[in-house]
């Protein structure tokens, strides 16, 4: 028997009768057929004779027609789920796709802007790295420098709130760059991919001069919400509205399906000026959790970086044991900003003898900031500087509304 | 109606609801709720994915045509999983082994490997837009001759509520697809082979039970015809009624088409605007309609208007054809003049359109896109009436005619759940579940094991309290007396307002067993499960209604009645026992048994004469 590939025609004798169908593919020692009424099953190997070469595929291509009298927007795609396709023969889901798949996949991004696309990476949003990041930052400082009226971003979400805050840094920008992606996969008809889509087409038309993450804000089909990309988080797994604004509101949200941007007074305007690029960024930093019970020789693993983040209790405290090890960190050189698993809230280690101590030790309060985006951001600082009291200074410095002077009551 | 001239051909398609413990694809329990109860609604909407080679299926390209938001109700017994919010658990293994008892009982053999599937589904009855359905055996037969196809297991989908709202409780629900092979000829052989599957399917005991838990599709089609799927048929009774109406349907659409082609009828591509021609009409729709668009169907005249099954007009099948853009319906000419439109503006319109004595002019009135779009799938459903039969997928009507629903889908709209592992079947596992005893098995052991009354056998047989029957027999109480409780008695206080789903079956047991070891008098029995019914246990109930009271106490009882009555006994003698005895056994209100009443009685009487 020729060797079997996917799509080759088989006979598969079964239950006493003999039935035709297509070869998929191997999966745990069984061959997986798929019959013609479009039911996978998984049978025998041996079970199985040839009948014909599958057919070739026709490359599925659809023209994308542009409408020259729209503003122009820039869609940059790194991978993710937002415009991933199923194979239904073989039932595959490819992560191979083109930025043109994508306004393939969501008709009526057309009615909103003309396009210009590339991929910069086809990566699940867990292998996002500091390279890429770079990558990025100068692909949207291009596109903005060329003109376009704003940049959309696809993303993995897993990851995306770091991206986005890390070109938040990296990058100012005077035109919307909206990070977008979705939480159901885009082979379902269910999928958030369209209205995601949309909505972050509206966002980067829109008068924000920032960086953004636009995604569903609630379970509904309603709106999505315009977060800031130093403020925002996933806060659930699968839920359509994962992403939530934290220490303030949301920046604006989109209506669905009539597309109209609010945006709030917080949000900054769409300017005139030429984009700034800063894409130095020291990779030597580390995030760490603190939790109760915590072996403080576990800190040695970050001797040599010049930057930890703690992510401690409460107003931002780790156990008294720990604090002979951060000063030796801080003695060393290494810059430690502290911040809260609360996540809601500001530090503040002056409260509490811990704290004090903390501080002594060399520890900087990293305010209200989320423990990533300090992350990002001490590694942007880092990159900028080499002195410590301009580090300090940065760091204490709202420079892309990653804090604010004043913690907003009511959130 | 001679069905074998017509080469009928009919299969089925059996959804039946199982009773397990969890969902399908998630942990929630299988309780379907009262819409009052939902805390939570929410809306979406759904559009068909483009497969790899560029398509949309047909059947969800034709539901996309009005992009509608569904709204969904939700309840403390629905999870993220039915909300399309999160990725469904592994395959529920008690319903996987259902499914295989089934299998089994039909003959059939299991896959060795169980892949879960997609299956587009974009009407809003499913959150994700997408059935799971897995196929689980194939190849079966039937004792009576008919061939299963194959046997597939898969998750309800959510009820509608009305319109495009759904309720979220009954989706993921566990169901088994059985599909025969197109083996039945006469629409009763239709019914009796859906009758005996779901005799077969219940025999297990683990299947959901009353309204809308089982559903019949009917594959049909004549020979001059063509396969048309009818979609939900709850009452077994209406099977075979189906079936004929659908024959004759399909046997008119093929006159009406030997007709139209006689005729040399076409359908015009060009369609009007009359909007100005209605100015002043009497009709209310046509009035405030803001367009109203016509089309010519040449050579059509009559056959539009031509009932085709009871109800039922190719007019109703091009209107439903055109209520898919979103309109409310159609008038047309074999019809008109009616609905407050005269003679003179069907003249005029007809002449405005060229059309002749024999051509049927179609009106469609509402918005100019929604009229456009209708007009454009009246033309499409009037040249299929030049091929004959159309394909379809059709939803039952009240009383067996049907109504178009979308084409039948193809295969292309079936794609892997990737979410869920594929599962491993061993054959000897299979062979390890234990096959159930079929309820008309166990009908005759009834009648031949325990003497009971063969109407009596079939009604507990077919019960859905069979099980505790069993159970209640076996633990030693007498056949005549449980089946008459839990058929009769039970039934007897629910239809007085009596909690009866308060009794529990350990309850029912424990009153027998009472009754059977003789410290409760059976005809207590009513008021005992009042009681307990009203919140009290058992012991506690016995003790209230029927304190047991001792021999000496009913002699004095019997003898007190009987001393008031002294005349009556002489002048009667042993003929006053009957009506004596129905004084006494309300003053005892079922805390003696009736036959040591009866013998006590007749000694008394008898030492008086």
């Amino acid at each position: 028997m020729p060797h079997l590939t996917s799509g080759t025609r088989v006979a598969c004798s079964f239950a006493g009768i003999t039935t035709e169908g297509t070869y998929i593919t191997d999966r745990d020692g069984m061959a997986v057929v798929k019959l013609d009424s479009g039911y996978n099953i998984g049978v025998a190997p041996e079970s199985l004779s040839f009948l014909a070469k599958g057919e070739a595929q026709p490359a599925f291509h659809t023209e994308v027609v542009q409408n020259p009298s729209l503003p122009e927007l820039s869609i940059i795609s790194t991978g993710g789920t937002i415009a991933s396709r199923v194979d239904y023969r073989t039932g595959a889901v490819t992560s191979q796709f083109t930025a043109e798949d994508i306004l393939n996949a969501i008709p009526g991004l057309g009615d909103i802007a003309r396009f210009r696309a590339e991929v910069l990476a086809t990566i699940l949003s867990e292998n996002m790295n500091v390279s890429i990041w770079k990558d990025l930052a100068r692909a949207v400082y291009r596109d903005i420098r060329e003109g376009v009226e704003g940049v959309i971003v696809t993303h993995g979400t897993d990851t995306m709130a770091y991206s986005a805050a890390a070109v938040s840094f990296m990058l100012e920008t005077p035109v919307p760059v909206v990070f977008v992606g979705s939480q159901r996969s885009a082979d379902r008809p269910s999928s958030d991919n369209v209205m995601n889509g949309l909505c972050s087409a509206a966002a980067a038309t829109s008068d924000l001069g920032e960086v953004a993450v636009v995604m569903h804000a609630s379970t509904n089909d309603d709106a999505c919400a315009i977060h800031r990309g130093t403020r925002v988080r996933k806060m659930h797994t699968s839920r359509r509205d994962a992403f939530r604004s934290f220490g303030m509101s949301p920046l604006g949200t989109v209506q669905y399906p009539s597309l109209d941007v609010t945006l709030s007074a917080d949000a900054v305007r769409r300017r005139d000026d030429e984009p700034v690029l800063h894409d130095t960024l020291e990779e030597k930093v580390g995030l760490l959790t603190f939790y109760p019970g915590m072996d403080p020789a576990l800190l040695s693993a970050f001797e040599g970086c010049r930057g930890l983040v703690v992510s401690g209790t409460g107003l931002g405290h780790t156990s008294a044991d720990m604090i002979a090890g951060i000063r030796e960190l801080t003695d060393a050189g290494t810059t430690v900003v502290m911040t809260s698993q609360c996540l809601n809230g500001r530090v503040c280690d002056r409260v509490y003898d811990t704290g004090r101590d903390l501080l002594a030790a060399g520890v900087i309060e990293g305010e209200e900031m989320l423990p990533e985006v300090a992350y990002v951001k001490l590694m942007w600082v880092l990159g900028q500087t080499n002195d410590a009291e301009e580090i300090r200074r940065l760091m204490a410095t709202p420079l892309r509304g990653e804090f604010g002077r004043c913690s907003v009551h009511g959130l | 109606m001679d069905y074998e001239t017509l080469g009928l051909k009919a299969g089925i398609e059996i959804h039946q609801q199982l009773d397990t413990r969890e969902k399908l694809f998630c942990h929630c329990p299988t309780v379907l709720r009262d819409i009052g109860e939902r805390n939570e609604e929410f809306f979406r909407y759904l559009r068909a994915t483009v497969s790899e080679m560029g398509e949309i299926d047909r059947a969800a390209r034709e539901e996309m045509m009005v992009m509608r938001p569904f709204t969904y109700y939700a309840y403390d017994t629905t999870c993220l999983v039915e909300h399309d919010e999160e990725p469904p658990a592994p395959l529920n293994p008690e319903a996987l082994e259902l499914a295989l008892t089934m299998a089994r009982m039909m003959g059939m053999t299991a896959v060795e490997q169980v892949h879960v599937m997609r299956k587009l589904v974009i009407d809003g009855s499913n959150t994700s837009g997408f059935q799971r359905t897995a196929l689980v055996a194939l190849n079966g037969m039937l004792p009576a001759g008919a061939r299963i196809e194959s046997l597939c297991l898969e998750e309800e989908a959510a009820q509608r509520v009305e319109g495009v709202t759904f309720s979220l409780d009954r989706l993921g629900i566990p169901l088994v697809e059985i599909t025969t092979a197109p083996d039945m000829h006469t629409p009763e052989q239709v019914r009796e082979v859906a009758a005996y599957i779901g005799m077969l399917l219940r025999s297990t005991g683990r299947v959901k039970r009353g309204l809308g838990t089982i559903r019949q599709d009917v594959n049909i089609s004549i020979r001059e015809g063509a396969r048309v799927e009818i979609k939900g048929v709850q009452e077994l009774a209406l099977i075979d009624e189906v079936v004929r109406r659908e024959a004759s349907r399909q046997v008119n659409l093929v006159a009406i088409r030997d007709e139209l082609l006689g005729r040399n009828a076409s359908i015009d591509e060009q369609t009007h605007e009359v909007t100005a021609l209605f100015a002043e009409t009497g009709s209310a729709i046509l009035k405030r309609a803001k367009y109203i668009g016509a089309v010519c169907l040449r050579g059509f005249a009559g056959c539009v208007g031509r009932e085709i099954q009871p109800g039922r007009r190719l007019g109703s099948e091009m209107s439903d054809y055109a209520k898919k853009c979103g309109v409310g319906g159609l008038f047309h000419t074999d019809e008109l003049p009616a609905y407050g439109v005269t003679a003179e503006e069907v003249d005029t319109l007809k002449s405005a359109l060229g059309a002749g004595e024999e051509d049927c002019v179609i009106l469609v009135a509402d918005t100019k896109k929604k009229a456009l779009c209708a007009l454009a799938q009246i033309q499409r459903r009037a040249r299929m009436a030049l091929e004959g039969v159309p394909e379809e997928t059709r939803k039952m009507l009240e009383e067996g005619s049907t109504a178009y629903m979308r084409p039948l889908p193809g295969a292309a709209r079936m794609y892997p759940e990737t979410d869920v592992l594929p599962v491993p079947v061993s054959p000897g596992y299979v062979a390890g579940l234990c096959v159930p005893e079929l309820l008309t098995a166990k009908e005759d052991r009834f009648v031949a094991e325990m003497g009971l009354d063969p109407a009596l056998a079939h009604q507990l047989a077919f019960s859905a309290q069979v099980g505790l029957f069993e159970d209640v027999v076996c633990a030693g109480v007498k056949p005549n007396l449980a089946a008459r409780t839990i058929l009769a008695t039970l039934r007897e206080l629910s239809r007085d307002g009596v909690a009866v789903e308060a009794v529990g079956d350990d309850d029912v047991l424990a009153v027998l067993l009472e009754v059977e070891n003789g410290s409760v008098a059976k005809e207590a029995i009513p008021d005992i499960f009042r009681a307990v019914a009203g919140g009290m246990n058992v012991r506690a109930a016995v003790e209230s209604v029927a304190p047991g009271i001792s021999e000496d106490e009913l002699l004095s009882i019997i003898r007190t009645i009987l001393s008031e009555r002294v005349d009556f006994v002489q002048e009667q003698g042993m003929r006053s026992v009957g009506p004596v005895m129905g004084v006494v056994m309300k003053e005892v209100r079922g805390r003696a048994d009736g036959k040591k009443i009866s013998d006590l009685l007749k000694k008394e009487i008898q030492g008086m004469l």
